[in-house]
């Protein structure tokens, strides 16, 4: 990357990693918004006296804080990306394995279970792409039952085994490759370097959970899955998927090699991932009872609440774009 | 004010508990901002504490002051120092004879202003969502400042964290739950019965955050002389 094409930030007299031109106006881009978000948080409240907009705020202030989080740790690099995603995979596993029904016995399990965190990670932190695949597949759906037999407790066993892999793939291994996107080689063309890769999913997830709550809030009339989410509609669905698409293809070559046939599978398949992880989330919330998974970030819920689309959009994004590599 | 008491709750116990917990507070204005005042809690782990004392703000953490039994906080010159001087509790002599004012140094806090943090069970429960008989000495304190609110406290899934026995927490996402303040009066079964009352109406508004129930009685045999079912 040569030096017009990115901005060179220092720390204490250490350079940090370039940051490519494109990623420096999204995140302008995002702070616009956000801007605006905030702007509308203080004056509905002076326009629509009587209206309680305490959570329009609360959610405001939490997405400055959210983004303030990503945008340093995106900047700093892979190693802070990396620690910053491990610490949301360590406390939306903590969340997941509070509310999956789970017997006294399992306390030692569960125990066990926060060391995958760290193993999982290691792997991204050495690059071994490889056992990073099979590591929760394979190694921790096989030893987890295994040590649940050691301890003898064999009541509601497949159903609990099973609970505890579900938590490790959807907080721990999904959650990950957004951490392996910063490691892509960088002989592979990026035109906003590895963040780069990283923004357009955060972005587009985040898109596709707001587009459809908007399209179904104003044109909302027929449930799509009222046994689940008796909130979500068809026109949301639909609104939020066409609106997503279209934002991938116009912003998508901006900040990942995609065009063309590439872009278009992108941008057609990653909203649909979004609905399926936020649809899915909301059916295992509503078996365990409860609406969010915890109150850690004011106005949204719990960590999981707010990841739960990208359990689906995370693996989808990272590959296809293997894939688009692999057979260009 | 004790400095090393301010630096040790909010730079060691505060993180401690978020990263064990997650230190979830449903009904935060309900806790006083001010003492003299009486929180009533339910008693499944030494959590709790770790909780009661860190979800204040930095302000009140000097005054709140736990009941904790004497001959189990006091064992030695260190876990005695740790309780006094970090933790501050006011201890409480479980051996004592009748004739012997075992609430004394509560209500001297009271007294002086403190915010007392009391469990009326007396000690820890087994930890699956029940609540043990409270006893008399949380109505004893409420009779000696009847102008003290006690505020009900609930604490959920504290004793999966750390159960009593265990040496390793696990860590689990915790509710703290506040309820409105109730008042002295005047009558000692009426106030333990009201606390009561309050302490089991947040415990039904708590999220599952407990162990799923033991294993219900086997059914008794059906063979032999049961009955004969329907045609």
């Amino acid at each position: 990357m040569s030096a017009m094409s990115s901005l060179h930030l220092q720390l204490l007299g250490h350079a940090l990693p370039p940051i490519a031109w494109p990623l420096v106006w999204g995140l302008a881009g995002v702070l616009a918004l956000l801007t605006l978000g905030a702007i509308a948080a203080i004056v509905l409240p002076l326009v629509r006296r009587g209206h309680d907009y305490t959570n329009l705020r609360q959610r405001v202030i939490s997405w400055w804080v959210m983004v303030a989080l990503l945008s340093v740790a995106l900047g700093l690099g892979w190693q802070a990306t990396l620690v910053l995603f491990a610490v949301i995979s360590f406390i939306a596993l903590r969340e997941f394995l509070s509310l999956a029904p789970a017997h006294r016995e399992d306390r030692l399990i569960i125990l066990a279970s926060y060391a995958v965190v760290p193993i999982s990670y290691w792997w991204i932190a050495v690059n071994e792409y490889g056992i990073y695949l099979v590591f929760i597949p394979v190694w921790v759906f096989l030893i987890t039952p295994f040590l649940m037999a050691v301890i003898g407790q064999t009541r509601n066993y497949l159903q609990r085994a099973a609970s505890f892999h579900w938590g490790e793939v959807a907080c721990v291994y999904a959650i990950g490759f957004i951490v392996f996107l910063m490691r892509t080689p960088a002989n592979l063309p990026m035109p906003a370097g590895p963040a780069g890769l990283v923004f357009l999913l955060l972005v587009a997830t985040e898109a596709n959970d707001v587009a459809q709550y908007c399209w179904g809030k104003l044109f909302g009339r027929h449930k799509i899955m009222p046994t689940v989410s008796p909130n979500k509609t068809w026109e949301g669905f639909i609104g939020g998927w066409v609106t997503t698409a279209a934002l991938i293809w116009v912003i998508g070559p901006i900040f990942a090699p995609l065009a063309g046939l590439n872009l278009a599978i992108m941008a057609i398949t990653l909203p649909l991932a979004g609905f399926a992880g936020d649809v899915t989330l909301s059916a295992v919330k509503r078996d365990i009872g409860v609406k969010d998974t915890s109150r850690l970030i004011p106005g949204h819920g719990g960590i999981l609440d707010r990841i739960d689309s990208l359990t689906f959009t995370a693996p989808l994004y990272f590959h296809l774009m293997t894939f688009f590599a692999l057979h260009r | 004010m004790n400095i090393a008491r301010l630096a040790f709750l909010t730079l060691l116990a505060r993180p401690l508990a978020m990263f064990l917990t997650g230190a979830d507070v449903i009904g935060r204005e309900h806790l006083p901002k001010a003492g003299p005042a009486i929180i009533a809690a339910n008693h499944t782990s030494h959590v709790d504490t770790l909780l009661l004392l860190t979800i204040f703000p930095a302000k009140c953490m000097s005054r709140l002051r736990p009941v904790a039994a004497a001959d189990y906080f006091l064992r030695g010159p260190i876990i005695g120092w740790f309780s006094r001087t970090l933790v501050g509790i006011v201890p409480v002599v479980r051996t004592a004879g009748n004739h012997e004012d075992v609430l004394a140094p509560a209500r001297q806090a009271l007294m002086d202003g403190d915010i007392v943090i009391i469990f009326p069970e007396g000690t820890r429960g087994p930890g699956n969502d029940e609540l043990a008989p409270l006893k008399s000495g949380v109505a004893r304190l409420a009779a000696a400042f009847p102008d003290a609110p006690v505020t009900p406290v609930w604490l959920e899934g504290a004793g999966r964290v750390l159960p009593k026995g265990a040496l390793l927490p696990a860590p689990m996402n915790c509710t703290v739950l506040v309820g409105e303040p109730i008042h002295w009066t005047g009558e000692k079964t009426v106030f333990l019965d009201a606390l009561r009352a309050s302490l089991d109406e947040l415990r039904k508004s708590a999220p599952p955050q407990r162990w799923l129930a033991e294993r219900p009685a086997d059914p008794p045999p059906t063979s032999g002389g049961a009955a004969p079912s329907a045609p």
